[in-house]
């Protein structure tokens, strides 16, 4: 069936902010369905609240609305832009449950309205536990014996009849959130109370625990004339029980023989054509390793995270098929833009193997609860690509950027064996290296299949790598050994570290034996038809199939990716990274892209001319320099994944763009920056260089507490600490050893002023700074974390000419060509430099669209040589346009137990909605609406409990709650100072005193916020912590700057939801 | 120990020898399927050939006796980019290597397969030769290798006797099923559906099959150019004169549609895999099937008096099913009963039934 002529104009949901279990992939998703939908002539209106992204950039719909993601807001979206149609699928969970919850409150009928692709039964067939349990039991397929329960009593009595342990699975969130296995019946009680809490429905799913299966996933798609394929098959190297984006997952699965493998085939398909979805649909089933028993463990209707690296694994666009299909086009109508020739109806098959790595936040969360379960914890993920298993294996761990190069996790070796077989035992992050270290101590695969039901493939696999560590080790190899080293992935300078030698020198001896690496095609097809695609991996093998282009005219630039999402380098790395392609692109430049996240837009391969799925190592990356040669590099937008690489390609031969690496370096060195500052005349805080303890306590002494502790070259203030005396200095310089190394360490006196960011350009000669930021909340608080605010509210302008003199200053002794972000602290009517960075940030999306200044193109552009006074968008300080808005960030605390959620100076969030309106009272509302964060209504109740420091400063904040008719708790201090000033409130008790106290309040959900300032120290036994933890926990609003509360007051004071207006971004 | 692949065209891969060491002339053919190396081991329509997995790990969860598809593994050689040493699954009865050894496989690992599968895409199946010595001489190898043809096989892999399987359970239909090369998993589709199912050797002449009280006949898939088998064809017209259901898959099909006037040719690289996409035209939809053949039914030489086309390949439009005008009778080029592959199309087994009505003879 041709496409529907009905269908005219489409409203696509975005996912909103990126949180664990919700990330890039559905960018990715959403922004190639776009493109989809408008090269078939259809009118897109876009909605998402998160302005990292690519798909909210003008370009990629007719209409974007960077509005909150809820009923009301789409309600009046709806209502001014009167879509026909609405294609829910491609905006994770949170798209499908507003287009459900548009669905049922009647608004999609009211409007006229068609829900594109999959239906409301469907949705809810595959979504609601028990319709979808009946629905798999109507079609005879197996699922785990369980019972949907919505008491915590229930709970209790159905466990009892089918036994512990069981698996508790809310209904209706992400990621699995809130869910856990319940070993007994109290931890049962627990897990239960809180997915029921945490479920849009109020159930949780209990059902017998099948930990120790094989977990595998079948990506399948259909259309309306009901075409059935299935695209990649996937399995868990971690067995059942970890999350699937917890897992290292393998595609396609690897020990499944033929019958089993289509029998789990045949049943994706049969159930994605019970469910009579059209579009991309995620199956996943346990598999009982010693038999045919299997079980369906959950179905998701949509285009999800595991369909994102199917995509990349095979080549086959899911979302853009998706798409079409949506739109009444049947598969065999849909031309293979792979091979150009045949269609979309068709199974990818690989000649390869592909790995996929979470990347897990616990080395900014050090003291988070490392376990893995049903609940997911990973920000983001790498993959790689081989022609063995091991070969991606040792790829994909490089590429984590974790310091590690092997299956070898410093720390291991220093454990005794028994400690080791404890260690087998723990389903954690390091569990794979725990293997590792256990098969080097001499354990056999079939013990340690015993314990971790990890499948004696996988593990003789790691036991390959390790056998080849040993003969590594014995000195020099032969060509035979080398070229055997080279095809399991091992990297030149691990192999030179192993048998004692340099990475120059391996390097050399391999050449000499000409063993070089050589790049295959992802072709979707195993090479049956001629491909065109521009996408490659490396292997070492016979031949290579990546040509240079021949075509000498156009300049070849070497564009570096920004590796996996994690905390401090996010999305926004990849939007600058693709936009660079882009202005390249329309340079006339060729473009070539290297990068290993899968999630990503930029590694679709019709981004740039050519990509390259690779790690971003030095020597990954000089394995395509070599073959491509290219004319130039660009590593400002990578984020520091990108910058580090910087003077390995230098030392290449290649040409960096823009600032050079002695600018970088000239940044990061800390006398030498200072020395630059002090040309410049610009203040900056007083601060040391140190290497040791004793150095820092020292420094600290020397400048005096409060001081900013931490570590150089990292991004996201990793490691940052404010330190308030030798102790604290000591327990931080413990841990930033621990996940750092070589770089020296900063110690600054901390000034408590107001802070603003600004982004600029500059050419050489002149800086184009198209907004200055203001954060809400004083220095301290990590700006990623900070909400912050355009147009700036309180900058005099005087500083404002200061601040663009200070920034033009900078990037020209630092020799900056590109792009430059510089943080400033206003302290005392002076402004002084915290931070510059030479590369882009995470604010130039945002400030990219709300001042419609194109600053990525135009970085690009005077990269290559343009000036800025050519280019229409003038030079200094951009005017300001007539609109706030608010970048608040968002943190995705209730996944990861035992992180404390008080915000410091070290980034904690995982993304970001922006608030956009005329008044700033009225953009910060948007923004909390967006970030789901309430101001209590009158007659609310606020519990306020604050360290002394602040007790002070929170009188202003609770006359004015009170004012609004807020109730007022207090624990005793807070209290007294209250009441004190002449302010209303009521005594709660503290944490350890008599029930009900704080905690019970705040468990019992009578409470709408908590404000609650953290005293110092990381300790986690403290009073503040437990609150916060308990707020996180029973979805209470809790914050924890008071500067963050005034916030709310202005929200609840000055601002009025019924005033709200969406703003299309399109004709700002 | 090492082994060379000698290509037709003089291309040569360096490797090392798995399953029996030796040498083996053979027609070196691709297959993308990324599971059922055992079943693609014992289909006997692989007999002559060398087959190169494309998929770069074969072996993984090693062999057992349950995932034949005949008495034995009639592929001439394997050609692997890994053979894994260690077979992991609950039905693992050895490793892949050591069956090799058993049955006198010959076979290399440690080649470009993708390059090889390459050379095959660009240049058409080609022959070639697997050596572990290395006192050859390119000259005498090549000639060789192009002297070397798949020549009787249908009957080097056919039954000797007639061999009948019983149904599963209640026996509704007597079906006769020529053996060209047959697949297990064809009987078994058969039986499984309350078939009590005759295999006959492929020589068997029309009238013992016609006389034989069948409600029935199945004509199976099998290696070679079907144009060769002259004799055979002349038993399928008979066959096809009488009134009995006749369903026919692959080499079966060919032999019909030669039997009835039609050509065949021989295709530059043929489809072998599970991914292949067919429509069935009478129902509008689209099908992914598994497939295993050299050559096809040329399309302008089917008469539409006597069959039309029902089913064609999404990817290259080439003929994937025909329906006759006389009764009863349908074929189709890929393979319904899969093993290994996609079972998407197994329905055909159940209209097979449906034609044969209410079962008379069983």
């Amino acid at each position: 069936m041709p496409k529907d002529p009905k269908i005219k104009k489409v409203l696509v949901l975005g996912s909103g902010p990126i949180v664990i279990g919700q990330a890039a992939e559905f960018d990715y998703a959403g922004t190639q369905a776009c493109r989809a939908l408008r090269e078939e002539g259809v009118e897109v209106v876009l909605v998402n609240s998160n302005p990292a992204t690519i798909m909210t950039d003008a370009d990629i719909a007719d209409h974007v609305y960077i509005e909150p993601l809820n009923v009301a807001s789409l309600t009046q979206i709806i209502q001014k832009e009167r879509p026909d149609s609405i294609l829910p699928t491609l905006g994770g969970q949170t798209g499908l449950n507003l287009a459900m919850n548009l669905h049922e409150e009647g608004i999609l009928a009211d409007y006229g309205v068609r829900l594109l692709g999959t239906s409301p039964t469907s949705i809810k067939k595959a979504e609601d536990r028990q319709e979808f349990k009946d629905a798999m039991e109507a079609l005879g397929q197996p699922c785990v014996t369980s019972d949907v329960v919505e008491s915590v009593e229930a709970a209790v009595e159905f466990a009892g009849r089918i036994g512990y342990p069981v698996i508790v699975r809310p209904a209706y969130t992400l990621g699995g959130t809130g869910g856990g296995i319940a070993y007994d019946e109290p931890s049962l009680r627990e897990i239960a109370d809180r997915g029921i809490h945490l479920s849009r429905v109020g159930q949780v799913l209990i059902e017998r625990c099948i930990a120790g299966w094989k977990e595998i996933e079948f990506e399948v798609m259909r259309d309306s004339a009901g075409n059935v394929i299935q695209i990649c098959s996937m399995e868990n190297i971690d067995p059942v029980g970890v999350h699937t984006g917890d897992s290292i997952v393998v595609a396609p699965t690897q020990t499944l023989a033929n019958k089993e493998y289509q029998m789990l085939r045949s049943a994706a398909l049969d159930i994605i054509s019970a469910l009579e979805i059209e579009g991309g649909c995620n199956c996943q089933f346990a598999l009982n390793p010693d038999s045919f028993e299997y079980a369906v463990i959950e179905v998701n209707p949509r285009v999800s995270r595991s369909s994102a690296l199917a995509s990349k694994a095979t080549g086959y666009p899911i979302a853009k098929v998706a798409a079409k299909i949506a739109l009444g086009y049947t598969l065999d109508e849909i031309p293979n833009a792979v091979t150009g020739k045949t269609t979309a109806c068709f199974e990818p098959t690989l000649d390869y193997c592909v790995l996929k790595i979470p990347r897990l936040p616990f080395d900014k969360f050090t003291t988070a609860s490392r376990k893995l379960g049903t609940q997911m914890k990973a920000t983001g993920e790498v993959m790689a690509i081989s022609n063995s298993f091991q070969g991606a294996l040792m790829k994909a761990i490089r590429s984590l950027e974790l310091n590690v190069k092997t299956l070898r996790l410093e720390g291991l070796e220093d454990l005794y064996t028994e400690e080791i077989e404890e260690k087998l035992a723990d389903v954690d992050d390091q569990r794979l290296f725990v293997v590792a270290e256990a098969l080097r101590r001499g354990f056999s695969p079939e013990k340690i299949n015993a314990i971790t039901k990890m499948d004696v493939w996988f593990l003789t696999r790691f036991q390959g790598i390790i056998q080849m560590e040993a003969e590594l080790s014995k000195g020099v190899p032969d060509a035979e050994t080398l070229r055997r080293a080279k095809e399991m992935g091992f990297s030149d300078a691990y192999i030179a570290a192993l048998c004692g030698s340099t990475r120059a020198e391996i390097k050399a001896l391999r050449e000499s034996m000409d063993i070089r690496p050589s790049f295959k095609m992802v072709d979707t097809c195993a090479a049956e038809f001629e491909a065109a695609t521009p996408y490659y991996y490396s292997t070492y093998d016979r031949e290579n199939e990546a040509e240079p282009s021949a075509d000498e005219s156009r300049r070849k630039v070497l564009v570096l990716g920004s590796g996996p999402i994690r905390i401090g380098q996010g999305i926004e790395f990849d939007y600058c990274s693709v936009h660079s392609v882009w202005a390249l692109k329309k340079l006339g430049c060729e473009t070539i892209i290297i990068n290993n996240n899968p999630e990503t837009v930029s590694t679709d391969f019709d981004v740039a001319d050519k990509l390259y799925f690779e790690p971003l190592t030095a020597e990954d990356v000089e394995a395509v320099v070599e073959l491509e040669k290219p004319w130039g590099a660009v590593v400002q937008f990578g984020g520091q994944t990108a910058i580090k690489l910087a003077k390995a390609l230098t030392e290449m031969g290649v040409p960096i763009l823009g600032t050079s690496s002695d600018g970088v370096d000239a940044a990061e060195d800390r006398e030498r920056f200072d020395e630059i500052l002090q040309q410049c005349g610009i203040p900056r805080a007083e601060g040391r260089t140190v290497f040791t303890t004793e150095e820092a306590i020292k420094a600290a002494n020397e400048v005096g507490y409060p001081v900013l502790v931490r570590p150089s070259y990292v991004l996201g203030g990793q490691g940052m600490e404010i330190a308030y005396n030798d102790r604290n200095i000591t327990e931080f310089m413990r841990i930033i050893n621990r996940t750092v190394q070589e770089h020296p360490i900063l110690v600054d006196k901390y000034l408590m002023g107001r802070e603003v960011e600004v982004d600029g350009v500059f050419d050489g000669e002149d800086v184009l700074i198209p907004g200055i930021m203001e954060h809400v909340e004083r220095a301290g608080v990590h700006s990623g974390d900070s909400i912050s605010v355009y147009p700036s509210l309180h900058i005099e302008d005087k500083h404002k000419e200061t601040i663009l003199r200070y920034t033009r200053d900078l990037a020209r002794a630092l020799g900056v060509i590109g792009l430059i972000n510089i943080q400033f602290i206003i302290y005392s009517d002076q402004v002084y430099v915290i931070e510059v960075n030479p590369r882009s940030s995470r604010t130039i999306p945002y400030i990219s669209k709300v001042t419609g200044v194109p600053i990525i193109d135009l970085a690009t552009r005077v990269m290559l040589g343009e000036k800025l006074r050519d280019m229409g968008y003038g030079v200094d300080i951009y005017p300001e346009q007539k609109y706030y808005a608010v970048k608040m960030p968002i943190f995705s605390f209730e996944k990861l137990t035992d992180v404390d959620t008080g915000l410091g100076p070290e980034m904690k969030s995982t993304g970001e909605v922006l608030g956009l309106d005329e008044s700033f009272p009225q953009a910060l509302l948007k923004a909390f609406k967006g970030a789901n964060l309430r101001a209590p209504k009158k007659g609310g109740r606020v519990i306020i409990t604050v360290r002394d420091e602040d007790k002070g400063e929170i009188l202003g904040i609770a006359r004015g709650l009170a004012d609004q008719d807020i109730e007022i708790f207090a624990t005793a201090g807070t209290c007294a100072a209250l009441s004190e000033a002449g302010i209303p409130a009521k005594l709660v008790g503290r944490v350890s005193e008599a029930h009900p106290n704080i905690l019970d309040m705040i468990a019992s959900g009578s409470v709408d916020l908590v404000i609650n300032t953290p005293t110092k120290g990381r300790k986690h036994d403290t009073d503040g912590f437990k609150i916060r933890r308990s707020a996180v926990e029973h979805s209470v609003a809790c914050v924890t700057a008071i500067d963050t509360a005034r916030a709310i007051l202005t929200v609840r004071a000055q601002s009025r939801s019924a005033d709200l207006r969406p703003i299309d971004i399109t004709a700002l | 120990m090492r082994a060379s692949l000698i290509l037709e065209n003089g291309a040569v891969f360096l490797g090392e020898s798995i399953g029996e060491v030796g040498k083996r002339v053979c027609e070196l053919v691709f297959n993308t399927s990324m599971t059922g190396y055992q079943e693609i081991l014992t289909d006997p329509s692989y007999a002559g050939q060398g087959v190169v997995m494309s998929y770069p790990l074969i072996g993984n969860y090693g062999v057992n006796s349950q995932d034949n598809e005949s008495s034995q593994p009639w592929v001439d050689a394997l050609i692997v980019r890994r053979l894994s040493s260690l077979g992991s699954n609950f039905r693992c009865e050895g490793t892949l290597d050591d069956y090799l050894k058993e049955y006198h496989i010959a076979g290399v690992q440690g080649v470009d397969t993708r390059a090889l599968t390459r050379i095959l895409r660009t240049q058409g199946t080609m022959n070639g030769m697997i050596t572990c010595g290395s006192d050859f001489s390119i000259q005498d190898a090549l000639e060789e290798i192009k002297a070397f043809r798949v020549e009787g096989t249908v009957e080097r892999v056919s039954r000797k006797a007639p061999e009948t399987f019983p149904a599963d359970g209640e026996t509704r239909f007597k079906v006769a099923l020529m053996d060209y090369g047959v697949k297990q998993n064809m009987i078994g589709c058969l039986t499984r559906r309350g078939c009590q199912v005759t295999v006959f050797p492929c020589h068997t002449p029309a009238e013992e099959l016609l006389q034989g009280g069948f409600d029935g006949v199945m004509l199976s898939n099998g290696p070679g150019d079907p144009a060769d088998n002259v004799a055979i064809i002349q038993e399928v017209k008979k066959l096809y004169e009488s009134d009995l259901p006749i369903f026919a898959v692959c080499l079966g099909h060919q032999l019909l549609a030669l039997a009835t006037g039609a050509k065949t040719h021989k295709m530059p690289f043929g489809h072998r895999g599970g991914n292949h996409p067919v429509k069935d035209l009478a129902a509008g939809r689209c099908f992914i099937t598994s497939q295993n053949h050299g050559y096809v039914v040329t399309p302008e030489t089917v008469d539409p008096a006597v069959a039309e086309i029902s089913h064609v390949n999404v990817n290259d439009g080439t003929v994937e099913g025909l329906r006759y005008k006389r009764p009863n009778c349908f074929t189709v080029q890929f393979h319904p009963e899969a093993a290994p592959g996609p079972m998407d199309t197994e329905y055909l087994f159940d209209r097979f039934i449906a034609s044969m009505g209410g079962g008379h003879n069983a």
